[in-house]
């Protein structure tokens, strides 16, 4: 942890395309005592990022903007440069914000947005801090069975997860506390796992035989890398053993309750990913998907198939009740190999937010996203604007049966959130699909498993039970008046006495 | 006019604005972030508003006289026209955007149309209403005058 970490002076780069909410947002930021940069274009923050590679601590852009869209932005940053990145629209349609969390927001504000909301920012940036530390620590690991034994639950309810990460987090704290001068705040070189290590790893597994039993200091024996740590195998195990309780839990659930409907423009800007290419080669992050057929026949097709330099995130295809999903083998060319990045930065999967996510109690901002309102209009938009979209393997079919409003004039993510985790128990599914069958990975899913991220995060949040979800439609009706924004109300006395005392508009 | 008058019209004429809609809390803001590094902020914001909304509804209006309309390009200019009037509190344009845009997604050019007429009529009434405020105050401050909590009475 950051011992003394303070929100004063945190260095913000703040991106949007609208110059007169760029003026006002700065001079709120200004407010806050934080350092701020402001940019006008994707590109150009990019650019800014890419050079002062450790100069910002957070950046905050909107979603819609000319050059690049604002998710694409928020990809690239969490890709390369693994900062929080909050994203901001005056569209708070509901799958907008999931849109944002899928591709790594560590939150999402609706404009208007006002000063309380900003001061409060500065959580992201400690919450990262504190999650790299305890990752590359591994220390989670040390908690041992028990730990493994909640893991297993992780399926079934946020409520769990919510209590392992604050056990973890208690935990956490201890650690610091006892720390002294510990590389703990320092930040430690990443492992970067790419696919041969990660293999490496899984055979040692395997090799254990029931992975209960395997422990960090067998496989790094096994695994027989020089510089390689018992904490870093530690770390990399714990997530290994996520996925495989998720994928248990992901066997259950069998069908989709609804087709999706694809309203996301494709990208304009392609060029931003040739930035990226390894020489010759694609990089690319690798698919875990969910399919009724046998994943190996994928396998093939995947291998064979590389794509030009494109960055993705892992994402599982979800299967959920009471759909069928319209998954023929084509969908699924976009298993992409993974190969060697030279550039480990670049190889950064996004930032995936899934885990980190469970552990946030939903933001008491007006506009903070919370993954329970997510399912109601998730449908809507399940394609990520990814540039080689036809790689992408989130269901492609046009049938939605949930009946979308536009949610914009509402904002059902803040105090209502809490009531709609409440109307809809059990909605969130947090499991993979059943991807996979064994125990141990084989070559046919390819993983990028990078040290100190979250594998899951883009793929948690596609699992919703939409049968629940779409009978309560009451949630969809009538969103409490007073989440408006444009009140149509006057402003309050103090409001206004508040404005008046500041010289109205007096220059 | 002496100065009391001056201050009441004032007050009665910011208070209409609320009163009928033109403009939300979202305007209150601004004054909040006014200060003496930049006591002009608020003048300085809302030209921005003017001069941002100008083009985009120039944009807008071309691209909906297109033979063939290009809702891929309407939208987003509605869309940022929606973002933009939400920053200093133009309500009612904000709302207007909010229609136009649901006929932008029924790709209804002839709705289209009126919706835009109707973005323009909101924009250019939250122009002139703010244009006249600002005046105002220049009015009382050249008199002599200070605008007070007291002046604006609500």
């Amino acid at each position: 942890m950051e011992k003394g970490f303070s929100p004063v002076g945190l260095r913000v780069l703040v991106v949007d395309d609208d110059p007169t909410w760029l003026k006002i947002l700065e001079k709120m930021l200004k407010k806050c005592s934080y350092e701020v940069t402001t940019c006008g274009l994707a590109r150009e923050a990019l650019r800014l990022l890419r050079e002062r590679k450790d100069g910002f601590d957070i950046v905050i852009s909107d979603v819609n903007m000319p050059d690049m869209d604002g998710f694409k932005l928020l990809e690239h940053v969490g890709l390369e440069l693994d900062l929080p990145v909050i994203m901001m629209s005056v569209d708070g349609e509901t799958s907008r914000v999931m849109k944002g969390v899928q591709h790594g927001a560590c939150d999402y504000l609706l404009k208007p947005i006002r000063m309380k909301e900003l001061k409060i920012i500065w959580q992201h940036v400690l919450r990262k801090k504190l999650q790299e530390v305890r990752d590359i620590e591994g220390c989670c690991y040390d908690v041992g069975a028990d730990w493994f034994t909640q893991a297993q639950f992780l399926g079934g309810g946020e409520d769990v997860s919510f209590g392992k990460k604050r056990k973890d987090f208690d935990f956490e704290k201890k650690l610091f506390q006892d720390e002294s001068d510990q590389s703990s705040s320092s930040k430690k070189a990443r492992v970067v796992w790419s696919y041969e290590l990660h293999q490496k790893f899984v055979n040692a597994v395997n090799q254990i035989g029931c992975d209960h039993k395997a422990g960090p200091k067998k496989i790094l024996d096994l695994m027989n890398i020089p510089w390689l740590t018992r904490e870093n195998v530690a770390s990399h195990l714990q997530k290994y053993r996520l996925y495989l309780s998720r994928l248990e839990k992901g066997k259950e659930i069998k069908c989709y309750s609804g087709g999706v409907k694809n309203m996301d423009s494709p990208p304009k800007d392609a060029e931003i990913n040739s930035g990226h290419q390894s020489p010759g080669k694609s990089s690319s992050y690798a698919f875990l998907k969910a399919t009724e057929t046998d994943p190996k026949q994928l396998a093939p097709a995947s291998v064979s198939d590389p794509t030009s330099g494109v960055h993705m995130p892992p994402k599982a295809k979800k299967t959920r009740i009471g759909y069928d999903p319209p998954i023929s083998s084509g969908v699924f060319d976009s298993l992409l190999p993974w190969n060697d990045v030279p550039d480990p930065l670049e190889s950064k999967p996004p930032i995936l937010y899934e885990n980190s996510f469970l552990q946030q109690q939903p933001l008491p901002s007006q506009s903070s996203y919370v993954a329970n309102s997510a399912p109601s209009l998730m449908q809507e938009e399940m394609k990520p604007s990814y540039v080689n979209e036809d790689e992408f393997l989130m269901p492609q079919d046009k049938n939605s049966t949930v009946i979308l409003q536009d949610m914009d004039l509402s904002a059902p993510f803040s105090s209502n959130a809490t009531s709609n985790t409440d109307s809809i128990p059990g909605s969130l599914n947090w499991e993979l699909p059943e991807a996979h069958h064994s125990g141990s990975l084989d070559t046919d899913l390819d993983f990028t498993w990078l040290h100190g991220e979250h594998f899951f995060a883009n793929s948690g949040l596609q699992n919703f039970q939409f049968q629940d979800y779409t009978s309560s439609t009451s949630l969809l009706s009538e969103p409490p008046p007073h989440l408006w924004y444009g009140n149509d109300r006057l402003p309050d006395p103090d409001e206004y006495t508040l404005m008046v005392d500041q010289g109205l508009f007096i220059s | 006019m002496e100065l009391g008058q001056m201050q009441k019209s004032l007050q009665d004429y910011t208070k209409s604005l609320f009163v009928e809609g033109i403009l939300d809390s979202q305007f209150l803001q601004l004054p909040q972030l006014q200060d003496e590094s930049n006591s002009d902020f608020v003048s300085q914001v809302v030209s921005l508003f003017f001069q941002d909304s100008d083009r985009i509804l120039n944009d807008l209006s071309l691209s909906l006289d297109q033979k063939v309309v290009d809702f891929e390009k309407v939208d987003p200019y509605v869309h940022q026209l929606k973002g933009s009037s939400s920053s200093i509190g133009a309500q009612r344009v904000k709302n207007a955007c909010v229609v136009f845009r649901s006929f932008c997604e029924q790709k209804n050019v002839e709705a289209c149309h009126r919706c835009l007429q109707q973005v323009k009529q909101e924009y250019y009434l939250v122009k002139n209403r703010l244009e006249t405020l600002f005046k105002l105050e220049q009015q009382i401050v050249a008199s002599g005058g200070m605008i007070s909590a007291m002046d604006l009475g609500f």
